[in-house]
């Protein structure tokens, strides 16, 4: 059986600063009920590896969303953390680039293959987000943007002739960037992660975090718990899914100390002791992006990518687009009659 | 799918090969579940089989071989293996086989694995549904116990074979195989397979596209039909307890390859077990598109515009429901229509109740009255008679009184009208 941490492949030396996080065997070792004892060995548990092998086969679909006003380094902190150039950056103010007079949409793929496993990687941006004069409303055309992705997964699954894949492009994980302004969250912050927290894993994070001193940090980021709670917003991992005391224990830990992270990014690399870290430079020194002591950007990548990735899909599938799934059905409680346009640029019927 | 996307190559390690271990970790955690269905004849040995295959004791009280009809019977269990759990539930038909007439024993199988799909398709069908924690019942793998005749197979068995083959995954087994030299088996073995064929029949084929198994597949696959031998019983074989078979002639046992095939039968299943699954899965899609299709779901409507299932189903919702409120008028109606006959038979009938006392009440009225005025006139006839006589009277006194001065002779006359007069 396939117990143990997984072997990381080390590039470069970028990980070792990180302490590898405590990795959870693959394979749970508490007793479960039995009903009948076994009395000699039968091969039950090749399953496990039947299951690995399709699972690699097949390959992975990972859509990610970043939310926030322009310049707060979102760009960059996606980039950092999938460790390639996934967005095209907007260097400062071109003349010829414009803010978008609206919220736009913009979804990029791409493949990533690492240690065997495919992933098909989806980075939805919304640029023009929270740069208007007036944000009334905002958004609203993330929202529409994200019941889209869920009707056309209810239309595929709904279709007599079903594709053995349903091709997922609904949104599992949204970033949302806060403002280190030091005091507390913004009425648009709070606006946002009330309405969307509803339909789709919010995570929010602290953008750049290196305006920031250690205690600074830490009172805003208790301060913006608190808003948090005291608004009703339940952000990823949401309370009510925790599954069993070992889960809670663990999302209780990350919620009430780690979360918000504070973030620092960057795609450049410096020399510091001797070995090359992806860092900012400033006259009073490097910050180094994956050092705990500097910013909390590990701790999101673990918590993302390597431990809870797969959960993100599941609440994602299990929670947010069968409750979209159940409002649908139940004669479009409360929404419009969405028309999507589908690549013969039909209506919708449903 | 992976159009419009473009490769990208890592600088350094992100950490999302930990995704397959994530997965498997949550579904360790959620456990497993297997449905296998076991036909065949009362007494080919089902129960021994599945005891052996899953070391467990699936007991059960030997059936009788008196049904009028096929049953099938469910038995689950939960059976763990290092830290996997795996909830096995086995059916086993019940009186296959020990009809005089055998028409139609296959029809409550085939219900019963339909019914299995349509409890699914209802489930995903539901508006608020769990199909996360809904305990899947359908049928994974059809073991068909085939007689050890020696000879080849029976009508039943490819009666049964053929209607089973589009919806469930079957591996066709030689139950008491013991009973079969090596020489024979050969033989049965390629008879019954060519049968298959030549029927047209399909079963399961251990897949050979991954190459890390292919070869040891399609050497398995060689072997079918497995010749099975079970056995609840364990047998003292030097210092271990092990599953056989007891003759004076020797003893059978059960996990040795050169023996039986119960070995080979149970390495494949356990290690094909996704497989059986994912195929499946296939069978049930097929299953819920000709279910949506005989209510007349369309994916593409008239005018080649692609049709909601929703659409459809609320259609059909409406039109049932208009069929039903027409048809409770109609009840209505007719029930009001009866009503009003009764009511008026019923005011008819207490009409003609209370006319008799009526009746006879008018009718002696009647009598009376008419007895009245006859009783009047005689009245009246009688007056008039007095009236006369006394007239008459008048009339003769006024002449006596004019006769007295005559003769006596008269007074006799006179008297005898006296007399009269006073008798009257």
């Amino acid at each position: 059986p396939h117990a143990g941490p997984v072997e990381s492949k080390n590039k470069a030396a970028m990980s070792e600063l990180v302490p590898e996080p405590r990795q959870k065997p693959v394979v749970p070792m508490k007793p479960m009920g039995i009903n009948t004892s076994l009395l000699g060995y039968i091969g039950i548990d090749t399953i496990i590896e039947q299951m690995r092998k399709k699972t690699m086969k097949t390959g992975f679909d990972f859509n990610i969303m970043v939310v926030g006003q322009s310049g707060l380094g979102k760009s960059t902190l996606v980039n950092t953390l999938f460790k390639s150039q996934v967005s095209r950056k907007s260097s400062g103010w071109n003349r010829e680039e414009k803010i978008p007079k609206t919220v736009e949409i913009k979804a990029i793929g791409h493949v990533i293959e690492e240690g065997g496993v495919k992933m098909k990687l989806t980075v939805i941006d919304t640029p023009g987000f929270g740069d208007q004069i007036n944000n009334e409303n905002c958004w609203e055309p993330i929202e529409k943007y994200i019941n889209e992705q869920y009707e056309k997964f209810l239309k595929e699954e709904v279709n007599i002739a079903r594709k053995k894949r349903i091709p997922d492009t609904r949104v599992h994980c949204c970033l949302y960037f806060i403002s280190p302004t030091g005091h507390s969250l913004r009425p648009l912050d709070l606006e946002f992660m009330k309405h969307l927290s509803k339909v789709v894993n919010i995570i929010p994070v602290i953008a750049k975090a290196d305006t920031m001193t250690l205690e600074e940090k830490t009172e805003f980021k208790q301060r913006v718990r608190k808003e948090l709670e005291v608004n009703g917003i339940e952000f990823y991992p949401q309370k009510e899914f925790d599954e069993d005391l070992e889960d809670k224990t663990e999302n209780d830990k990350i919620r009430q100390e780690s979360m918000p992270f504070a973030v620092v990014g960057s795609d450049k690399e410096y020399q510091v002791n001797g070995k090359r870290v992806l860092g900012r430079k400033t006259p009073w020194g490097i910050i180094e992006v994956e050092n705990l002591n500097h910013c909390e950007f590990a701790l999101l990548r673990d918590f993302v990518i390597r431990t809870h990735l797969q959960d993100l899909k599941e609440v994602t599938h299990n929670i947010h687009y069968e409750t979209y799934r159940a409002k649908r059905l139940n004669g479009n409680g409360g929404l419009p009659p969405m028309t999507v346009e589908t690549e013969e640029n039909h209506e919708s019927n449903l | 799918q992976n159009v419009g996307c473009r490769t990208l190559s890592l600088s350094a390690h992100v950490g999302f090969d930990s995704l397959p271990d994530q997965l498997l970790r949550k579904s360790i955690k959620h456990g497993f579940c297997f449905n296998i269905l076991c036909i065949g004849e009362t007494g080919i040995g089902k129960s021994a089989l599945m005891s052996s295959l899953f070391n467990t004791n699936f007991e059960d009280s030997p059936s009788t071989h008196f049904l009028s009809s096929v049953r099938l019977r469910a038995q689950t269990c939960e059976l763990q293996e290092s830290n996997v759990l795996l909830k096995l539930t086995v059916v086993k038909t019940v009186g296959f086989g020990d009809q005089v007439n055998k028409v139609d024993t296959y029809q409550p199988i085939v219900d019963y694995i339909d019914a299995q799909f349509e409890a699914y398709l209802e489930e995903e069908l539901k508006v608020i549904r769990s199909l996360f924690s809904y305990h899947d019942t359908r049928i994974h793998l059809c073991l068909y116990f085939i007689s050890p005749t020696g000879r080849s197979l029976k009508t039943i068995d490819l009666l049964t074979l053929r209607s089973l083959d589009s919806k469930v995954n079957i591996i066709p087994v030689i139950g008491k195989a013991d009973s079969i030299c090596k020489a024979e088996l050969q033989e049965f073995k390629k008879k019954i397979m060519s049968e298959l064929v030549s029927n047209g029949i399909r079963i399961y084929q251990f897949p050979t596209d991954d190459e890390t198994v292919s070869e040891i597949n399609t050497i398995t696959n060689g072997y079918l039909p497995f010749a099975v031998v079970g056995s609840m019983e364990k047998v003292k074989i030097g210092n271990k307890m092990v599953r056989a078979r007891q003759y004076p002639w020797g003893i059978v046992k059960v996990e040795d390859e050169s023996h039986c095939d119960t070995i080979k039968l149970r390495r494949m299943l356990c290690t094909n077990m996704e497989d059986l699954k994912e195929k499946t899965r296939a069978y049930y899609e097929l299953y819920r598109r000709c279910r949506l299709e005989k209510l007349g779901c369309r994916d593409i409507g008239p005018e080649n515009k692609p049709v909601s299932l929703q659409e459809v189903i609320e259609a059909k919702m409406l039109e049932f429901c208009l069929e039903m409120e027409r048809k409770e008028e109609e009840i209505k109606q007719r029930f009001l229509q009866r009503v009003n006959e009764k009511a008026a038979m019923l005011e008819e009938a207490e009409q003609q109740a209370s006319m008799p006392v009526l009746t006879k009440y008018a009718r002696l009225t009647l009598m009376h009255q008419e007895e009245e005025l006859k009783l009047e006139e005689k009245k009246k006839l009688l007056e008039d008679e007095i009236a006369q006589f006394i007239e008459k009277k008048a009339i003769t006194v006024s002449i006596q009184s004019q006769v007295s001065v005559s003769t006596p002779v008269v007074s006799l006359k006179t008297e005898g009208l006296q007399k009269v007069s006073a008798g009257h």
